[in-house]
């Protein structure tokens, strides 16, 4: 276990990291000088352009620190580096676990444990939650400019035509409810089948975090609380765990 | 708008295009690299066949996905900021808020050039936040990794799945209890009456995710959603 993480914190990670986040930098400076460039060419007011930059900072700040225990949440099992990149850049907290937990199975481990971890597996988990979330990327390289050209035509050809209303929103739902139906009941099996409690304790804990998050979000009206409702019932289920295991 | 800032409109857009597909396709090689990269540096390739099976199921619940979060995001975003989104991620739970509050504080009008200029913007400052806010965490990590590596971390760690199903399974069922019930008694009955199905779990995401979707549209279709 302690050669693995090693080599996945190891310091040629870090740097071919910091490689790919410097240059997925670069491109989001270049947008924004573009942007705000062609903002003010078209006449727009230099106040809003810089206003529209300071509110979405501004807007960012709490959500990415709740990316980043995001970060330490994945880390333990993943590296600091690979966890570093995936959250900074491309991923959620949500796919990464979801899809480092198939690959794992998939390479034949029991599931996303740093105790059965290799560098085997882990290049190859890797491999796989790369190439699973570029299915967006690859839409925006071979679709995006007939796509968008699609929509001016169609908002110019009928601009007051009424969108009706569609599944799609709808259908990301009800997929993640089947994917957490698939999960919760496999915890619940293995409390019944294996008497291992843990994984329906700690998913217990970590509901029971986000009842009261989903309290104060939706009944007391303090939405900015649910930048950190995932990652902070994550992070309590998992402390649970380990004042349980010590007992 | 005039001839010439409309011509300029043109012109930007282009390079925008232009400029995207270049950054998104060097930034796909270079995050497909790193696994590689690590093979290579400690003699542990990905191997082929974890890799297709993993890809094959992972692929069966993400390409739907994807495609959908494409076709609903594009029209909010525009052109500059899906390029842009897609590629630094945390699209629902950071990207689209902020550009959609960004354009209500500045005040422009939905699909207008205005718009697609302030989505670009918001969205490239959120990804250089969302950046440096984890670097400056990453800094803090890396020497606390004595202590995260502790044999008695090692329960937290090893429940870390567990962990985010428990938290996103109560969101999801609480947004939409009438989609959940049955996929929930379904998925659960199997895993206690066979339980060989339970090491299969990222197999019974398929048919779990497929039947949410069938209930799902049902309830749509009927107007019950």
């Amino acid at each position: 276990m302690n050669e693995y993480l090693s080599q996945v914190n190891s310091i040629p990670m870090y740097l071919v990291v910091a490689g790919v986040l410097g240059f997925i930098s670069i491109m989001c400076v270049v947008f924004l000088i573009k942007s705000y460039r062609a903002g003010v060419a078209l006449g727009m007011d230099k106040k809003l352009l810089r206003r529209a930059i300071t509110s979405s900072a501004t807007f960012t700040v709490l959500p990415s620190i709740s990316i980043l225990l995001g970060v330490l949440a994945l880390s333990g099992t993943l590296g600091v580096p690979f966890s570093w990149l995936r959250l900074s850049v491309i991923g959620a907290l949500q796919y990464e676990l979801n899809v480092a937990e198939i690959a794992a199975t998939s390479t034949g481990l029991s599931g996303l444990k740093i105790s059965e971890m290799t560098a085997s597996a882990f290049s190859t988990i890797g491999l796989v939650m790369t190439i699973g979330i570029l299915g967006g990327v690859f839409c925006c390289i071979f679709f995006l400019k007939k796509y968008t050209g699609k929509l001016q035509k169609n908002m110019t050809a009928a601009p007051a035509k009424e969108k009706k209303p569609s599944f799609g929103s709808h259908a990301t739902v009800a997929m993640f409810v089947g994917l957490c139906s698939a999960y919760i009941g496999s915890y619940i099996g293995t409390l019944t089948a294996y008497k291992n409690w843990m994984p329906l304790f700690v998913a217990g804990v970590s509901a029971l975090v986000m009842l009261i998050f989903e309290y104060f979000t939706v009944k007391k009206g303090k939405a900015w609380l649910d930048n950190f409702s995932v990652a902070t019932s994550m992070l309590v289920a998992m402390v649970a765990s380990v004042l349980v295991g010590m007992l | 708008m005039d001839e010439k800032q409309k011509e300029f409109l043109e012109n930007y857009n282009r390079q925008i295009h232009r400029l995207g597909r270049f950054t998104l396709i060097v930034s796909v090689v270079l995050l497909v690299g790193i696994p590689f990269f690590f093979g290579f540096l400690y003699d542990a390739m990905p191997s082929p066949a974890g890799f297709a099976a993993g890809i094959a199921k992972v692929a069966a619940i993400y390409i739907p996905v994807s495609i959908a979060e494409f076709l609903i995001y594009v029209p909010m975003l525009g052109a500059g900021a899906s390029y842009l989104t897609f590629i630094t991620g945390n699209v629902t739970n950071l990207k689209i808020p902020c550009a959609i509050n960004s354009r209500d504080i500045v005040g422009v009008a939905d699909n207008s050039a205005e718009s697609e200029i302030v989505s670009t913007l918001s969205v490239a400052t959120s990804a250089l936040v969302t950046m440096a806010v984890i670097f400056a965490g990453v800094l803090l990590i890396t020497p606390l990794q004595p202590v995260l590596q502790s044999p008695v971390l090692a329960p937290a760690f090893d429940n870390v799945v567990p962990a985010l199903f428990g938290a996103l399974g109560l969101k999801y069922f609480l947004k939409s209890p009438k989609i959940a019930v049955i996929p929930l008694i379904v998925m659960t009955l199997l895993c206690v009456f066979v339980p060989a199905a339970i090491s299969q779990t990222s197999v019974l995401l398929i048919p779990a995710g497929g039947l949410a979707l069938l209930i799902g549209y049902i309830l749509f279709k009927q107007g019950k959603l």
